[in-house]
């Protein structure tokens, strides 16, 4: 599975996306996100506040409790700031 | 219907005369730009936008679907810029065709309101005291419920 992260989050981990090979205990996005949080301390800064952390699963946005399934691309960014 | 997303400046009067080509039964038709702002006691240098834009396709795309049926827009069209943009640039046009004004008005704000907090772009200002991400605003989060 890949991970992509945009703006400010893609700044504080200093990567754009990675591959990644989660447990199966990992069922929906917000366990992919406290499982990212638990690997290394820069992903557990970035994303201690879980609630401005959004998420799309092939390019569709989702809540946190959408199971990951055969999800291909994940994606997570901060609130948008278009328009 | 058309969403555009690009990263070349574009000519908001051009884009207007263009999207005012074909009106067939249309009465009403409105034109939003939105620009990169710069204010005497905010000063910007420049703002970077940045964008996952196969999700800004399908996301502006749905958007416009919902404007279209929701307030019987004859025609919608987005363009969207993304990358490094100078203050007083456009970043946003907006534009909607209908049979009557409120419509046209409506259908703006709402395709506007929605492009705010539900198209993946990302703002970072530069500053003369460094570069900040700009924090999304509950004004906006609170402009985009009033349609719900």
């Amino acid at each position: 599975m890949k991970v992509l992260y945009f703006a400010w989050l893609r700044e504080r981990l200093n990567r754009g996306e990675e591959d990644v090979s989660p447990p199966p205990e990992v069922v929906t996005v917000g366990d992919l996100i406290a499982w990212l949080r638990s690997r290394d301390e820069a992903a557990d800064l970035a994303m201690r506040k879980p609630e401005l952390v959004k998420a799309a699963i092939d390019t569709k946005i989702v809540p946190h409790d959408t199971p990951l399934g055969d999800a291909r691309v994940v994606a997570l960014f901060p609130p948008m700031t278009g328009g | 219907m058309a969403a555009r997303l690009q990263e070349a400046a574009f000519d908001p009067g051009a884009e207007t005369n263009v999207f005012l080509a074909e009106t067939a039964g249309a009465g009403a038709a409105v034109s939003f730009t939105g620009l990169v702002r710069s204010l005497p006691n905010d000063p910007v240098l420049g703002v970077t936008l940045e964008c996952y834009p196969e999700l800004a396709q399908s996301q502006i795309g749905a958007i416009i679907a919902d404007a279209v049926a929701r307030f019987g827009l004859l025609k919608a069209t987005v363009i969207h810029r993304y990358g490094a943009l100078q203050p007083g640039e456009p970043i946003v046009q907006v534009m909607t065709l209908a049979p009557r004004r409120e419509a046209a008005f409506k259908g703006a704000e709402f395709l506007m309101d929605f492009l705010k907090t539900d198209a993946p772009f990302w703002k970072k200002e530069t500053t003369p005291a460094g570069d900040r991400w700009v924090e999304a605003r509950v004004a906006d989060d609170d402009a985009r419920e009033r349609w719900r």
